[in-house]
């Protein structure tokens, strides 16, 4: 617990660092990535630590984002209390869907959830008096304190929560729910059996799951200053999921790749075309592409990730003796078994 | 009363391309135990290569063909490479495998013919046939949806039923090992199932192209309401894919007609998660034991 929270400040100071020394461009991208982070994280705690897949976190993104906006059209509340209502709201999407999550095997999961990504966006559409139509809901970040610029402040906030995700999540993890949630993924019988209440450990980790893509929603919201349908479409959803695989399902840290790879893989395809002359009908889509295919290669050849490479790297490097995890940073405690592996 | 009987006969039509695809899911979840999502999206790109084909002047018909064939050879294609080097892995790695499919043939759909909504022609004519003085919304083109659909069910049917190729492919699919033993090629006939589901799954692309704004992402809805379908029909028989679809083609139906049409994907979710929780085998097989 101790070393998160030493690992969370030595990070805080990095950013710190980073951020002060970085375009407000760049500033505006940390801060996206950072957001990305916190949903990928919880995203990882569903698939890897527990085993449950979804294709609807972008859709629990938007409950979060909506819910913030909302808020920050009709009342005065407090910044925080509109985040962690964020939170509060993509939770209760996470139990109603959670709840027949629990009764469902992979592909069943699959496919319902891939029915709730699609499902969501049409609702706001449905009522744009509420909703705010194509237009959408404005979100506005608070004003900095002192000299700072918004766009440092709004990626202090964005990597603060970020931090504090990644340290609740990684103590989470080493206390006896985090064995639970692994015992619940491993065998759901034999958990049964040695008395955890697997329906409820499942339903819990959704719910945690949902939260964790609620506030990154209304982070992405506060990013573009604006929240409508169009934000959230299937695609995302299931860049979250490549994402999440390539950065290593089951870490937490490795979700950092993760982000870093849904924010600059579109630019970086972007250029790539432009390099190639291949107009702008196809840079529009390579990013999709690139995305597509990377997580089929990568589920067929390296099913464990950057993360999972990285560790395995580590684990060879000569003299390194006990160092599995050893960055100091991994969530998981020793060599966690890949859940996308098996045998 | 004429309101409910128009909403019903559209969702009959649209229930029939569900069953089609429904089929598809369920040929393939009999066989390997995979749901492939990528199904719709294959579906999607072979009705891009039959416009293309119509665009360079060939006929209907001969694209109808043309297109079928391709689907079998995508799908069989499908499970040769992508999901045969998955076998013996945790059952989230095909889902994510066909989810990443889906996300390639969108863009690369996307990317050569671009993200407008374009037309498709349809075989037949798509205004509502007439009985004495009131139109109804049924259309001939309706009615071929209704034939072509019936008549992939039947083949099917009697393929499984009663050819001795149809008992090997149930064989394999019930007990792979036993059936290897037993000198079944278990492996020609999984990709036989593929090629099977690919012909289902192109004969849907090319009836929902008319009646939907066809483009990259036509096909996302119709796969999840397909899904919806397989599952109440309970993922193992071709009978409960042509009534799950039908079930789910109603009900859509009239949540669309009376509540508003973007209320639909909504209803499909609570009618699945209210099937899931009734019954998770679905309405038509048997509940398996867990074992220990």
């Amino acid at each position: 617990m101790l070393r998160h929270l030493l690992f969370a400040t030595f990070g805080a100071g990095i950013m710190y660092l980073v951020t002060s020394n970085i375009s407000l461009f760049d500033n505006y991208q940390v801060g996206q990535i950072a957001s990305f982070v916190v949903v990928l994280a919880g995203l990882s705690l569903l698939t890897g630590v527990n085993g449950q897949i979804s294709l609807g976190h972008g859709a629990f993104m938007a409950v979060g984002a909506y819910t913030t906006a909302l808020l920050m059209t009709h009342t005065q509340w407090n910044f925080i209390l509109e985040l962690l209502s964020a939170v509060g709201a993509a939770g209760v999407a996470g139990l109603l869907i959670g709840i027949p999550a629990t009764r469902l095997k992979g592909p069943y999961l699959a496919g319902m959830t891939l029915l709730f990504a699609l499902a969501l966006p049409p609702i706001a559409d449905k009522w744009p008096n509420t909703f705010g139509g194509d237009q959408g809901l404005t979100m506005t970040t608070p004003n900095a304190p002192g000299t700072l610029s918004p766009q440092e402040w709004l990626a202090w906030i964005q990597i603060g929560g970020a931090l504090i995700v990644l340290v609740l999540l990684a103590n989470l993890l080493h206390s006896r729910y985090g064995r639970t949630l692994r015992a619940v993924r491993d065998d759901e019988i034999a958990a049964s059996l040695a008395g955890i209440n697997v329906a409820r450990t499942k339903v819990l980790a959704f719910v945690i799951s949902a939260g964790c893509a609620g506030l990154a929603g209304a982070f992405l919201g506060l990013s573009t200053g604006v929240v409508n349908t169009g934000a959230f479409p299937l695609t995302l959803s299931i860049q979250l999921l490549a994402a999440m695989v390539l950065g290593g399902t089951g870490s937490l840290i490795g979700m950092v790749w993760g982000g870093i790879l849904l924010v600059y893989l579109p630019q970086w395809s972007t250029s790539l075309s432009g390099h190639f002359n291949l107009g702008s009908g196809v840079s529009a889509y390579l990013a999709t592409i690139i995305f597509g295919a990377v997580l089929i290669v990568a589920m067929i050849a390296a099913p464990n990730g950057i993360q999972g490479g990285l560790r395995w790297a580590w684990r060879r490097l000569p003299g390194s003796g006990s160092g599995v995890g050893g960055s100091g940073s991994s969530a998981a405690p020793g060599a966690p078994t890949p859940v996308l592996t098996d045998e | 009363m004429s309101l409910f009987f128009n909403y019903t006969l559209n969702g009959i039509s649209n229930g029939m391309i569900y069953s089609a695809l429904a089929l598809a899911l369920v040929l393939i979840f009999r066989a390997t135990k995979i749901i492939n999502f990528a199904q719709g999206a294959a579906g999607m790109m072979t009705t891009f290569i039959a416009s293309s084909l119509l665009a360079h002047g060939v006929s209907y018909w001969w694209a109808f063909v043309l297109v079928l064939a391709i689907g079998f050879a995508f799908g069989a294609m499908t499970e040769r490479i992508l999901i045969r080097p998955l076998q013996g892995k945790s059952e989230l790695n095909p889902v994510i495998v066909t989810i990443g499919l889906l996300v390639v043939l969108e863009g690369v759909a996307g990317a050569i013919y671009g993200n407008a909504s374009r037309g498709f022609p349809a075989a037949y004519s798509q205004s509502g046939l007439t009985f004495g003085h009131s139109r109804i919304a049924f259309s001939h083109f309706d009615v071929f949806i209704l034939v072509a659909v019936l008549v992939l069910m039947i083949a099917i049917l009697i393929l499984f039923r009663a050819t001795t190729l149809g008992l090997r492919m149930r064989a394999s699919a019930f007990a792979g090992e036993i059936s290897r033993l037993l000198g079944v090629r278990v492996g020609i006939l999984l990709t036989l199932g593929w090629g099977l589901a690919g012909i289902a799954g192109s004969l849907t692309g090319l009836l929902v192209a008319p009646t939907s704004s066809f483009g990259p992402y036509y096909m996302d809805l119709v796969l999840v309401y397909a899904f919806t379908g397989a599952v109440i029909g309970g993922l193992e028989s071709p009978v409960g894919a042509l009534i799950g679809g039908l079930v789910t083609g109603l009900c859509i139906s009239y949540v669309g007609g009376y509540l508003g049409s973007g209320l639909e994907p909504m209803g499909a979710l609570v009618l699945l998660m209210v099937a899931l929780m009734a019954r998770p085998e679905g309405l038509f097989s048997r509940p398996a034991a867990r074992r220990v």
